[in-house]
């Protein structure tokens, strides 16, 4: 039974298009040190079903990129460009009241701490009932509330119609983030962006609730964003993967692309840092050097340069992010190595990995 | 793992904790305050970590790793239990008994933001032990301090500078710095890069054990993250709700886990590879 | 909440005690002299002041003479020998005059202060936020007595608007109103402008919570939003903050503005009897003070417990 009737079911809007399109998206803060771009330029698909990563650590744009979508960053200092189409129809024209409409019902977003990320003074059941509430004003207080026990338990939560009149704090934390999930998906949005929603929690929580995100993306086909920093996640749930870092999109392309094909020498540094307990120790974790740029001084030319031990030239200039592989239109990048040098260079010490600075 | 337990040359018992508990009391009652339960924080845990090797103590959020560190450390009271430090024991010391014992013992924190006193200067933040020691003074001390600076991987120049100058990173370094200022003998690091950058945390990693092989440190590392832990350790111990579980060589624990907690624990560690994690998922779905 | 309850109260019994304890000593032992005197007034015969010495148990250990001054104060018998009134029924007399004014002063201090406190909040950074932080900023430097001066010269002297001085009661409502409107404008003025800052400076915390930011994602209405999230938690602080300022102020009587518009409440008398030295009436009106102070304090704490259910229930994960 749907909260609204407009919310159609999964499918891609007229003419073609993907559920959700993002096109040279670029947002910019006005701070007290400067102007500091934090999205340079993205642009990706979303098709009903699937769930698209976005990997990257401190500074990389990620979650602004993801918060951008439904608008959550219009602010005076903030300065937005680019295109967002959800089904054919542009959020960015949309004023604030609009785009409300959208939030929760269309689009869902949860985030990285679901401690914080709940009001502490109201019930975990208000809350969700006042999601809604706000958009269903026909729903009356005990069929609100019914479905608000539906929900939980459609979650996973046990004992949902005690729990709901319980308050966050009284919650485990993997429990928190489950009334998160339920919370946005109240009303049946065809997407969900989760920024980091596993990061705050323990290990084995963080498997069922990628479980969940799974099923639920299984079940209903959920078209998901996953934001996140851990490699091991990606491998586990997504489809699709976009690596950014100092804002831009420096790797695109499918999970196998990226995992077994990387074409960035930061993809390689990332993949090679990660620890495997299936494999042997290697002697010395493989680093990064460096550190990730400040968005206020980012280095002139590739972002990358001042850390990759690759780097030649041409990385003064800035890399387009084109499909430099033959036969590969999907998989792109941001490197100016050929693809055979690209091949040859990512192998160290028998794993894909970025070599130490000479 | 450090060079010292590679060669088998790590020496005897450095620290002994027998049946080590730290309870913190429920109280409650309408007048007045009674003792109705308790938290068992540390529920009676004992283990012993060899000069030179590094102990890696791996556990969820509750599961009483990081209380166990300040217990051992004396910077909480244990309920009962003994601790011994090179075979002396430690357990319920004075104050002034163990300050001595301070320049041994050390403890890098986990949050980089939260440890380091931003009104203080690094140069202060890393040598004010050895002053308050009485190991050095003036001059030395700035040499001292530069030089330890100068190891970790930062430069002299950032004597003067303040905690908020720096990156998460460089932060985690100087806290390290810190600990080592003393050169102490015992290292216990409490998620030492859960708050790091993913590529940052391999450069903390490495660091820990350059320092270790150059100063002949011992560690006792704790983390929930399992991959890192077992990188950096020789043996593991795994807590669960207060209690040690397993204990073993680290590559056999990581491997060929005895305990149902451990086990389950690393079944859930996300494996970085699509192939093997989609067969591992269809190996458990065609269990169960 | 009910253990909650039960210790506050016993706590707060314990603290008026104490309190009744300094009291007596601070009048009784640290002047090393004899205090009948001083109890007697400045017109005291000696025969007064050896009745005054019966009455107070002056003769008698120290802890009778507590337990009887004690009984003198809350059984209404204490008189000043000054004035030769009771000092207790004097303060009951008081008492709606003076809860008059701070209740008056405090329901306009609480509405400008949370009006301009919410908006400028909502539009910090702007033209509106920093025209209204200058106004706060104008209204917490005037002193209390400058101000009622000032007010007092245009309103009453220079255009005859209101009433010089004075309390109505109640029976005559407009009277009351003319009677009070200035000193509560005097009272408030200050009040307003603080709690405005108070409160702008709260809810900027609170905007940049997590669960603001849900509630945004949520897809409710920036007013819902606002209402809902960002001031029900904004509220916390302030409303603490008022407890204990209106049990400070109706405690000690607003012996400023009472004084200065000569309204006769508990502040009024306190302000003479310390002019004249008259120890029953010092007395009874600190105890009286105090009172008012430890119970507001309670009210503050159950509210506390009431906003934030984190304090109610104990923090306890299921």
């Amino acid at each position: 039974m749907s909260a609204t009737p407009e919310t159609a079911p999964a499918s891609p809007g007229a003419g073609g298009g993907a559920l959700l399109e993002v096109d040279g998206l670029r947002v910019g803060f006005a701070t007290e040190d400067g102007r500091v771009q934090a999205v340079d330029g993205v642009d990706f698909r979303l098709e009903p079903g699937e769930v698209l990563a976005i990997v990257g650590e401190s500074g990389s744009g990620k979650s602004v990129t993801a918060q951008t979508l439904i608008g959550l960053t219009r602010s005076p200092n903030s300065h937005i460009e680019g295109s967002v189409r959800l089904r054919g129809e542009e959020l960015t024209a949309l004023s604030e009241s609009q785009l409300q409409k959208v939030r929760g019902t269309q689009i869902a977003m949860i985030f990285q701490d679901p401690m914080t990320s709940m009001n502490p003074v109201y019930t975990v059941g208000s809350q969700v009932i006042e999601a809604i509430r706000a958009h269903d004003t026909s729903a009356g207080k005990k069929e609100a509330r019914a479905r608000a026990v539906e929900l939980l338990e459609s979650v996973g939560i046990p004992d949902a119609d005690r729990r709901v009149d319980a308050y966050p704090h009284e919650f485990s934390g993997g429990m928190r983030q489950r009334a998160m999930i339920a919370m946005g998906l109240a009303l049946e949005p065809s997407v969900l962006i989760a920024d980091e929603p596993t990061t705050a929690l323990d290990v084995t929580i963080q498997a069922q609730i990628l479980d969940l995100i799974q099923e639920l993306n299984r079940s209903r086909g959920l078209a998901t964003i996953l934001i996140t920093h851990d490699l091991g996640v990606v491998a586990e749930v997504a489809d699709r993967v976009l690596v950014m870092y100092g804002g831009k999109v420096v790797e695109r392309g499918t999970l196998d692309d990226i995992f077994y094909d990387p074409q960035h020498p930061y993809t390689w540094g990332l993949l090679g840092s990660l620890t495997r307990l299936d494999q042997p120790r290697p002697h010395r974790l493989p680093q990064i050097s460096g550190a990730p740029p400040s968005l206020l001084h980012l280095p002139t030319g590739c972002a990358f340069r001042p850390r990759c031990p690759h780097e030649f030239g041409k990385c003064t200039e800035v890399p387009g992010l084109e499909a430099r592989l033959p036969d590969d239109p999907n998989h792109r990048d941001r490197c100016w190595l050929t693809p055979e040098q690209k091949r040859k260079r990512r192998e160290v010490e028998g794993r894909i990995g970025l070599e130490e600075p000479r | 793992m450090s060079d010292a337990a590679m060669t088998g040359d790590a020496g005897g018992a450095l620290l002994e904790v027998s049946d080590l508990v730290k309870h913190f009391p429920i109280k409650s009652g309408l007048l007045f305050d009674r003792e109705v339960d308790q938290v068992r924080a540390v529920d009676g845990i004992s283990f012993s970590v060899r000069k030179g090797e590094t102990l890696g103590l791996v556990g969820e959020s509750g599961s009483g790793k990081s209380t166990a560190c300040r217990a051992v450390l004396q910077l909480l009271k244990p309920t009962s239990g003994s601790v011994k430090f090179e075979g002396r024991e430690i357990a319920g010391l004075g104050r002034r008994e163990l300050r001595p014992l301070r320049r041994e013992m050390q403890m890098i924190f986990q949050d980089p933001y939260a440890s380091l006193n931003p009104r203080k200067r690094v140069g202060q933040i890393v040598g004010d032990q050895l002053k308050i020691q009485k190991v050095a003074s003036g001059k030395e001390l700035r040499t001292r301090v530069e030089g330890l600076l100068d190891r970790v991987g930062l430069s002299p120049e950032h004597y003067n500078r303040f905690p908020h100058e720096f990156s998460g990173g460089q932060r985690q370094r100087i806290g390290i710095a810190r600990a080592l200022a003393l050169e102490p003998k015992l290292v216990f690091c409490d998620e030492p890069v859960s708050a790091l950058d993913v590529s940052i945390q391999a450069q903390i990693v490495n660091l820990l054990d350059d320092l270790q092989d150059e100063m002949g440190l011992t560690y006792v590392f704790v983390a929930h993250d399992i991959g890192v832990v077992r990188h950096i350790s020789d043996r593991i111990a795994v807590m669960n709700r207060g209690k040690i579980v397993e204990t073993g060589d680290a590559d056999q624990v990581c491997e060929h886990p005895r305990d149902a907690y451990t086990k389950k624990l690393l079944a859930a560690v996300p494996i970085a590879d699509p192939r093997e994690s989609a067969a591992r998922r269809a190996e458990r779905t065609a269990a169960g | 909440m009910l253990r909650f309850l039960i210790r506050r109260i016993l706590g707060a019994i314990a603290v008026l005690f104490a309190i009744s304890i300094l009291v007596f000593l601070i009048f009784n032992v640290v002047p090393a002299t004899n205090p009948a005197p001083r109890i007697a007034g400045k017109n005291a015969t000696p025969h007064l002041i050896k009745e005054v010495e019966k009455q107070w148990g002056l003769d008698k250990p120290l802890p009778e003479q507590y337990w009887t001054q004690m009984k003198l104060i809350f059984t209404g018998k204490v008189k000043s020998y000054q004035s030769s009134i009771n000092v207790d029924q004097r303060i009951l007399e008081g008492i709606p005059a003076t809860a008059s004014l701070c209740i008056g002063a405090a329901i306009i201090w609480l509405s400008f202060g949370f009006l301009f406190g919410y908006l400028s909040a909502v539009r910090a950074g702007g033209w509106l936020d920093r025209g209204l932080t200058v106004l706060a900023l104008i209204g917490v430097s005037m002193p209390v007595f400058w101000l009622a001066s000032i007010l007092l010269y245009y309103f009453t002297y220079k255009i005859e608007l209101f009433p010089p001085s004075g309390y109505e009661p109640l029976s005559n409502p407009g009277k009351w109103f003319s009677h009070l409107i200035l000193p509560w404008i005097s009272l408030a003025i200050l009040f307003a402008g603080f709690y405005s800052r108070v409160l702008r400076s709260s809810m900027l915390d609170v905007m940049n919570e997590d669960y603001v930011r849900t509630a945004r994602a949520k897809g409710l209405s920036q007013r819902r939003v606002m209402v809902k999230h960002v001031l029900r938690n904004s509220l916390i602080p302030v409303i603490t903050l008022f407890g204990l300022d209106f049990g400070v102020l109706i405690g000690g009587g607003a012996i400023v503005t009472e004084s200065l518009f000569n309204i006769e409440g508990v502040g009024l008398f306190t302000a003479e009897a310390l002019k004249q030295q008259d120890f029953p009436s010092i007395m009874a009106v600190t105890l009286f003070g105090a009172f008012f102070i430890v119970l507001f304090n309670i009210f503050v704490d159950i509210a506390y417990a009431y906003l934030d259910p984190r304090i109610r229930l104990g923090t306890s994960a299921a």
